[in-house]
């Protein structure tokens, strides 16, 4: 087994929980683990002690698609490791696949485990995770993307002193320039506070619909959550989004309606005490994370239940 | 200024996918085939541009089965061309599909690329930020906001939590889009079929797709069920959880 590269994911200042989740799940592989840390803090560093070096390369505090991508491949390219890996979030996107294309690396995407030991072998959650999907990248050097939450990220936290290195930022282009970060809008309501959520999802067919969830929302002193497709469709604020660019919530009860289970969408609820869905599809991957299910049209359910609370 | 979509069907994920025999693809056969919807956002955010700032939109895909209905869809919400690659595999993984859709886009003179973020069988990467490689244009994924500002437009990238980041981006530039400003539009059937009467796609031959890396499939199955959710068919069942957690 050759080395493995974790690139360190930060935003804000703080290592994000998929940098310990890509830890924990490199410690199980075998071989040799090391760090790119792109940016970053000397702080940051201290927290990497599953580790055995950090590499530095200063490519400036704030995440730049262009210069991120291109300081990690100057780490590549100094290092040779074997299996590179990297989030399967927004920044992970722009880096791995940059590098996969620049150094002719197979990649695959949105990893749940990973085997090493001659040829790395990788599964995956695809199909809004209704298929799993095993890959063979070879027994050279490859790019993988981790899907957050596969792991605890307990299993890669550790303090410890690495040895660091700095590596020169190499000259880029500038094509893209960073300008602000924006913090997210201020919402009427933290969904994150609450002990109950009422979740809609794609089985909505309309804005209007949405009031059947308000209304059993209000029977139950629950906020109204939603997975993605909604707040995409402009129905619901950005601050009701659960799920992977959303919010991580885990109230006492999560009540999925009409909401298929894709990956993304769990990955942000699955740490919920009791979670109920309600799906018309019997096959829906969220009834594989719910603890309490029915298959049934979801506006039917949701005034069925909001009579019976009255 | 000229914004390039690349369009790609994917499968209706609210259907049931079936394995092929052969353990390592979908059975394509029965499967219905719908567009990524990133792609959709994307259409749609291209045309919002275009009737903001002014701009030609080129609709472009690989031919397959549906391509030519899919492609005269998007002529119909807006696009003014549209482009159909002939004679390459269109359920190829990106690594290949971006060498192919580069080759392609290379020649056109495009300010802007725009790409759905992501599609349903992503396996091997994205395809936006492979095929910039390719063009030697830069690329943002997840870009949830684009402003034209002369030489270079202005973009907002969504990281998670509801935390953003502006850009500003020289073009020619590849955009993965998350979604448009506004729901995508519908076309009305009549409308799609009124351009098919008038309009028509354009055809260019594929060039080689070799070179790209790749990683072999060795497996695809349906997830193992897990414990799973006990199932109910009676609402009184759920009340009683609901009670007995203390919420209700």
């Amino acid at each position: 087994m050759g080395d493995i590269l974790v690139v360190a994911e930060h935003l804000n200042g703080e290592l994000a929980d998929i940098t310990f989740e890509m830890l924990g799940m490199a410690k199980s592989l075998g071989g040799t683990v090391n760090v790119a840390l792109l940016g970053g803090s000397d702080e940051m560093v201290g927290q990497l002690g599953v580790a055995a070096n950090v590499y530095r390369v200063d490519c400036g505090s704030d995440y730049n698609p262009e210069s991120y991508s291109a300081a990690l491949k100057a780490v590549v390219d100094a290092k040779s490791p074997q299996v590179i890996m990297v989030g399967n979030s927004s920044m992970g996107m722009d880096m791995a696949n940059t590098l996969s294309a620049q150094n002719g690396l197979p990649m695959a995407a949105a990893c749940k485990s990973i085997s090493g030991g001659g040829n790395t072998t990788v599964e995956a959650g695809l199909f809004g995770g209704k298929i799993n999907v095993t890959s063979d990248l070879g027994s050279g050097a490859c790019v993988v993307t981790v899907a957050a939450g596969s792991v605890s990220a307990d299993d890669g936290k550790a303090d410890g002193s690495p040895a660091t290195e700095s590596i020169d930022m190499p000259a880029t282009d500038g094509k893209v320039r960073f300008k602000k970060l924006i913090m997210p809008e201020s919402a009427d309501v933290d969904i994150t506070a609450k002990d109950v959520l009422v979740a809609i999802g794609r089985g909505i067919g309309s804005k209007d619909d949405i009031e059947v969830a308000e209304e059993l929302a209000e029977v139950l002193d629950a906020a109204v959550a939603a997975s993605r497709p909604i707040i995409d469709a402009g129905w619901m604020p950005k601050s009701r989004q659960v799920g992977k660019s959303g919010l991580k919530v885990k109230p006492k009860v999560y009540i999925a309606l009409g909401i298929s289970g894709a990956p993304e969408h769990l990955e942000g609820m699955k740490g919920s005490s009791t979670i109920i869905a309600i799906n018309t599809d019997k096959n829906a991957p969220i009834f594989d994370v719910a603890h309490y299910g029915m298959v049934g049209d979801l506006f039917d359910v949701a005034e069925e239940l909001t009579e019976a609370l009255e | 200024m000229k914004i390039v979509v690349p369009l790609k069907q994917v499968p209706d994920l609210v259907e049931d996918l079936d394995i092929d025999d052969n353990g390592i693809s979908l059975d394509y056969e029965y499967l219905k085939m719908k567009l990524n919807e990133f792609d959709d956002h994307a259409l749609e955010e291209a045309i919002l541009l275009k009737e903001s700032d002014g701009a030609e939109v080129v609709a472009i895909a690989i031919d397959g089965d549906d391509v030519d209905k899919m492609l005269f869809t998007a002529l119909a919400k807006g696009a003014d061309k549209a482009v159909k690659i002939t004679g390459a595999d269109p359920y190829v993984d990106n690594h290949a599909l971006a060498k192919v859709m580069a080759d392609a886009i290379s020649g056109m003179g495009a300010d802007l690329v725009f790409t759905g973020v992501q599609s349903a069988g992503d396996r091997d990467g994205q395809l936006g930020p492979i095929m910039a490689v390719h063009l030697g244009a830069p690329s943002v994924s997840v870009v949830t906001s684009v402003k034209v500002a002369g030489g270079a437009v202005t973009i907002e990238k969504e990281y998670s939590g509801g935390m953003m980041a502006e850009f500003d981006v020289d073009t020619p530039a590849v955009l993965g889009i998350q979604a448009a400003r506004q729901t995508p539009r519908y076309a009305p059937v009549s409308k799609v079929r009124q351009i098919q009467q008038s309009a028509s796609i354009d055809e260019v031959a594929a060039g080689a797709s070799d070179g790209a890396a790749s990683s072999s499939i060795t497996k695809m199955a349906h997830p193992e069920k897990g414990g799973g959710a006990k199932m109910s068919s009676d609402i009184d069942e759920i009340v009683a959880i609901l009670k007995e957690k203390g919420v209700a």
